[in-house]
């Protein structure tokens, strides 16, 4: 059977490049960062070199980069380490409703703690408005924190826009950039961000990677206390493999990120175009044109994306959805219904994301499978009855 | 993929008794789209024994699966019988299900339950007419 990933928003494979040069870390130079003999040594020049192309891949400078072992770690660590440092000069906080529940449930505990949260709602396409921003702003507000992109719909925010709106106000701004570092170009400086997170499983490093970068001289109240690692601001034996893998992975990255667009682009738009062409009643989701290059998101309607989701899987296809089904808590995505769509359409949310692995064949596969997938689950939906009879009684 | 065990997977794949009843005695709706799933149940009785059963779904795996189990279970059995079916029996005849699907999903028991009653109902009120009638 074929098989087809295209679940690259779940995680990227890791490139062998990036698994050659992290090998060495697992075995013979398992040293310590922090020893002050040979072994230490090399792991340290290792934890430097990585710190440098980070740095490298957004534009920042390497002693900006705190690492850390993921993408919800450096969001929360941003979102409740800023926040903390900050509470002196307020304790209002801004993100928006479509935040990765990393930055959401950091905000949520924030309130626990005495600080206020506003979100900022999305349009249909999933886009924060600057001005609505610049709205929600307050005198005792500290801290901003809104995506870069949303990897569920895929949509990619004004982020510059919005930073210049926020830096008027002297709140501190953080960028969620875990679905575009690696992915499109990011740029710290001609962003205008105060802090940024990122994640190398996005971008076919390793999981258990990820980094914040901090803009020299922002305060932050460090998450994890004990030694003197990443500057004292986050303790604990540095994952040296994990961060070497990394700090390739941005290379590759950085080198390449023109091309991988160009790749992955015009899989994306054939799918974006062809599949609503295919099946009728099928939706796109997040921005037409402002959007992730690898990235295909639609709700098909009357149907549960979990079922279609095993059909595919049978099929030996890799989606996500964000249906209630197929969340551990059984709620449909937030992202999904702050744009505005009800309920019964989020349930049938199928989200495609390529990588650089996949092939136009690939596009080509899934739509020769999504059709039978689908209809097979209209004809055994009551939802899809009730449409059709709705549409005979009209006529 | 969900936690399924092949049970439900078969299930899953290969449902039973997919599709509606024309003029059924009993129709019994549960669920909406809201909490993930919706079922409604079909059901034909022919002296006091569920002659046939249908329905459909919308939902996740386990909402087909446990749809596609209570029409097997239910088909054959006397109303009486077939209003014990419990989600719980339903469960153990898939052999498990996934603790976080074991209550959203499993609504088929009482789709069916639901169908009897409609069922009933209308041969209560066609009784009630027919008195009339004699009167």
């Amino acid at each position: 059977m074929r098989e087809v990933y295209l679940d690259n928003v779940a995680t990227t494979p890791v490139l062998p490049e990036v698994v050659k040069v992290m090998l060495p870390y697992l075995k013979e130079a398992y040293g310590n960062v922090q020893s002050l003999h040979n072994w230490g040594d090399s792991a340290r020049e290792a934890v430097e070199e990585a710190r440098n192309k980070v740095a490298d891949l957004i534009g920042g400078k390497a002693e900006e980069v705190i690492f850390t072992a993921s993408g919800t770690e450096s969001n929360n660590f941003a979102v409740k380490g800023l926040a903390m440092a900050q509470q002196s000069k307020g304790k209002h906080i801004v993100v928006s409703a479509i935040e990765h529940f990393s930055v959401l449930h950091s905000a949520k505990t924030l309130e626990k703690w005495g600080f206020e949260v506003s979100e900022v709602p999305v349009d249909k396409y999933g886009l924060v408005d600057p001005d609505k921003v610049a709205n929600s702003l307050r005198k005792d507000t500290i801290l901003v924190s809104i995506m870069h992109a949303n990897s569920e719909v895929g949509t990619i925010e004004p982020i510059k826009e919005i930073a210049s709106v926020v830096k008027q106000s002297g709140a501190i701004f953080h960028t969620d950039a875990v679905a575009t570092a690696g992915t499109i170009p990011v740029d710290v400086g001609e962003l205008g961000v105060d802090a940024l997170s990122l994640a190398g499983n996005e971008f076919y490093g390793p999981k258990g990677s990820g980094a914040l970068w901090l803009k020299k001289g922002v305060r932050i109240i460090p998450f994890l206390d004990g030694g003197v690692q990443e500057g004292g601001k986050r303790a604990g034996t540095e994952n040296v493999p994990a961060i070497a893998g990394l700090g390739k992975a941005a290379e590759l990255a950085k080198a390449d990120i023109g091309a991988r667009a160009k790749r992955l682009s015009p899989l994306r738009d054939k799918l974006l175009a062809k599949l609503p062409q295919r099946i009728e009643h099928v939706i796109v989701t997040g921005h037409p044109t402002q959007r992730l290059p690898g990235h295909a998101s639609f709700c098909v309607e009357f149907i549960e994306g979990e079922a279609m989701l095993m059909l595919l899987n049978s099929k030996g296809i890799a989606v996500s959805s964000g249906s209630a089904c197929t969340s551990r808590a059984l709620k449909a995505s937030h992202v999904l219904i702050a744009m505005g769509l009800p309920h019964e359409i989020a349930q049938g949310s199928l989200l495609f994301s390529f990588g650089l692995d996949n092939t136009e064949e690939d596009v080509d596969y899934v739509l020769e499978a999504m059709p039978p997938i689908v209809e097979r689950l209209r004809q055994m939906s009551p939802l899809y009855a009730k449409f059709l009879k709705g549409k005979k009684g009209g006529k | 993929m969900p936690v399924y065990n092949e049970k439900v997977m078969d299930h899953f794949m290969n449902p039973r008794n997919v599709g509606e009843i024309e003029n059924p005695d009993g129709v019994g709706e549960v669920g909406n789209p809201v909490c993930g799933d919706m079922m409604t149940f079909y059901i034909k009785v022919k002296n006091n024994h569920i002659s046939d059963v249908k329905y459909k779904t919308f939902g996740c795996g386990a909402a087909i699966a446990v749809s596609s189990m209570v029409s097997e279970m239910a088909k054959g059995k006397t109303l009486e019988e077939a209003k014990k079916l419990t989600p719980a029996l339903v469960a153990q005849q898939l052999e498990g299900l996934p603790s976080n699907k074991y209550h959203c999903s499993n609504l088929g028991a009482q789709a069916l339950n639901k169908a009897i009653d409609d069922y009933q109902k209308k041969q209560g009120s066609k009784a009630k007419s027919q008195k009339g009638v004699k009167k």
